[in-house]
């Protein structure tokens, strides 16, 4: 469905993609992860046909879109993180414009927006100027305009950032809709626990794909044997690990620490380590790597 | 870290506070104390009301009624003094992009009114804390978002304030920078800082001594991570994995009026399953030939506290 070959973007003196390959399927949730600025905007921007990359090729429903930028374009929907919605229009008729916008007939127009409003729950707020809208739902009535055109592909660009995890539910809950009925979906966020949502994820640090594949693929390929401790003294078991197996070992998750170890022997050394100062084990246990834990592994090299 | 012990007047200490903005009650009569050196989450969706009490505390914005005291001082007319002992970090960092971090620190510590000799030295020590004293000269516009994150909180605690209000401090910075940022928190909160943090990211909230659920306005639920993991939820989280996946997701959510809400974690489903028996949930996957190869009870995640305290009053009105 979506095929990249060794994208490079530059702006200036700034590589902000660095030789990105990708191979998306028809029908699944594609997450692209990363920090500010690690190139997951240029990304998209470039499968939207928006940026011309400065190398590489990208064929979408097998058409290549660096040559012919236009022709994909009924296909895809695209959401950008500043969408701009008309605030003092009201919700259905910031949909009815953008229906309008992408040429979809008046009779279907008005099939579709009943039916989106339904998606999104946002029928109740139907004439609601969309600046008196939350946070959470503009940024539903944004995706509501991005799909007015049904598109089969559709490129959301941190659509949960600074959203409430009530709202990041509900937007996920309206993607596995859309999931369900075969759009292909590639979504860009900074949350690593929501991008273990998706089918395949890329972690994307520094305009470089550090890793991809799905989430079981990637957990694989973790090197370390990861043991979760929880101690009486939190804090200062991370600072007596961290001092003995390096900072990028240890990690903070919620109330539990997250410790990788080279083998299961070194866990008893760590656990003299931490019971000679005092402190007391809770439980130490080994565990599956999340994702955030497997973007420590792929990162810490270059910090 | 010391809460509420003997000697100690709580850092933050607020009564009743309501502040209205014409007929829209952004805060509504909340009242709460948060201890010296305390590491206290403030929690909630956008539009709840966080960054309101925040200004309120900073002295940025009155309150319309109730009270309430910064270490010690009235944020009914010693704003002056609150503002000398108190610091303020935003997700939006506020640094200047064209000038270099040496001057965005000059120029804090301008509006904090620091004397010339403490300045050079809380200057260099909050270069060094961030990590910048080689790139001192570079353009503040041009650094990684890590660095620019640690160089707001320099600018934030270059006069060595009491108490320190974050909101939303690491919105879209990567998790190694995310984990030294919270290391310097901690330090901070060692050394007796008190230190106010809303974020979105809930692992971080588990970071916290205590944290507060707000929504609407109303303070909801104050308490340990762990209490607030442990309270009592309406359904139980059930973990299932099935290599049919999505057909058995999108059937559980078919069923969701009997069984309880259904999200995707990757591959595996979770199921906050609001009834008593579970089997009558796996003999439906049977009956639809969907082989299930594991289905477990876990642990509510603090997420799904808060979507479990918050949810029932958002379905139906959204104001403001």
């Amino acid at each position: 469905m979506i095929e990249v070959r060794n994208l490079v973007k530059r702006f200036g003196s700034r590589d902000a993609l660095k030789g990105i390959n990708l191979h998306i399927e028809k029908g699944m949730i594609f997450a692209l992860v990363g920090a500010d600025g690690a190139g997951k905007t240029t990304l998209l921007r470039t499968l939207a046909g928006i940026l011309t990359p400065d190398d590489g090729e990208i064929s979408i429903l097998g058409r290549d879109i660096i040559k012919d930028p236009e022709c994909a374009k009924e296909h895809i929907g695209y959401l950008s993180q500043r969408f701009s919605l008309n605030p003092s229009l009201t919700v259905a008729e910031n949909i009815d414009f953008f229906g309008a916008l992408f040429q979809v007939p008046y009779g279907e127009r008005e099939k579709r927006t009943k039916r989106l409003m339904e998606f999104s729950r946002l029928g109740p707020f139907r004439d609601r100027q969309a600046g008196k809208l939350s946070g959470g739902m503009k940024q539903k009535l944004a995706l509501c305009c991005a799909l007015i055109h049904t598109p089969d592909i559709l490129l959301l660009d941190e659509p949960t950032t600074g959203v409430d995890p009530i709202s990041r539910r509900e937007l996920w809950e309206i993607l596995y809709d859309l999931l369900g009925e075969g759009v292909t979906i590639v979504v860009s966020t900074p949350y690593m626990d929501e991008a273990e949502r998706a089918g395949e994820i890329m972690l994307i640090h520094n305009g470089r794909a550090v890793i991809s594949g799905t989430l079981d693929q990637l957990k694989a390929s973790y090197r370390y044997f990861l043991f979760e401790a929880v101690c009486d003294q939190n804090r200062q078991a991370l600072r007596l690990v961290s001092d003995h197996l390096g900072k990028n070992r240890v990690m903070f998750f919620g109330d539990r620490l997250h410790i990788a170890l080279n083998d299961g022997s070194e866990s008893a050394g760590i656990k003299s380590l931490l019971e000679n100062s005092g402190i007391q084990i809770l439980s130490l246990l080994k565990i599956d790597p999340g994702l955030e834990d497997i973007f420590i592994q792929e990162t810490s090299g270059d910090n | 870290m010391t809460i509420n012990d003997g000697n100690d007047k709580p850092a933050v200490w607020v009564k009743n506070l309501t502040r209205k903005f014409g007929d829209f009650t952004a805060v509504d009569n909340i009242s709460f104390n948060v201890g010296k050196g305390e590491i206290f989450g403030f929690l909630g969706p956008n539009g709840a009301g966080k960054s309101t009490t925040i200004r309120m505390l900073c002295g940025i914005i009155e309150q319309t009624s109730g009270d309430g005291y910064v270490g010690g001082y009235s944020i009914r007319g010693e704003n002056d003094r609150i503002k000398k002992i108190t610091g303020y970090m935003s997700q939006k960092f506020s640094l200047y992009n064209d000038l270099t971090p040496a001057e965005n620190l000059e120029f804090y510590s301008g509006v904090y009114g620091m004397p010339a000799a403490k300045r050079r030295e809380r200057m260099e020590w909050a270069l060094e804390m961030s990590g910048l004293e080689s790139r001192r000269h570079d353009l503040t516009g041009d650094l990684p978002q890590g660095f620019k994150q640690r160089l707001a909180l320099g600018a934030a605690i270059l006069h060595q304030p009491s108490i320190l209000f974050l909101d939303e401090p690491t919105a879209g910075v990567d998790p190694l920078s995310r984990r030294d940022f919270w290391e310097l928190i901690y330090s901070l909160s060692a050394s007796g800082v008190t230190v106010f943090v809303t974020t979105h990211y809930m692992d971080e909230a588990e970071h916290c001594d205590r944290i507060a659920f707000i929504d609407k306005g109303i303070l909801i639920k104050l308490d340990t991570p762990r209490a607030l993991k442990n309270l009592q939820l309406s359904g139980r989280i059930f973990e299932i994995i099935a290599a049919e996946w999505l057909k058995a997701f999108n059937l559980l959510r078919n069923e969701r009026r009997g069984f309880g809400e259904v999200s995707l974690f990757g591959t595996k489903i979770h199921l906050n399953f609001i009834g008593d028996d579970f089997s009558a949930v796996e003999s439906l996957l049977r009956e639809k030939n969907i082989p299930v190869e594991s289905a477990r009870h876990i642990p509510p995640s603090l997420e799904d506290v808060f979507v479990a305290l918050l949810r029932p009053a958002q379905i139906s009105d959204y104001e403001g």
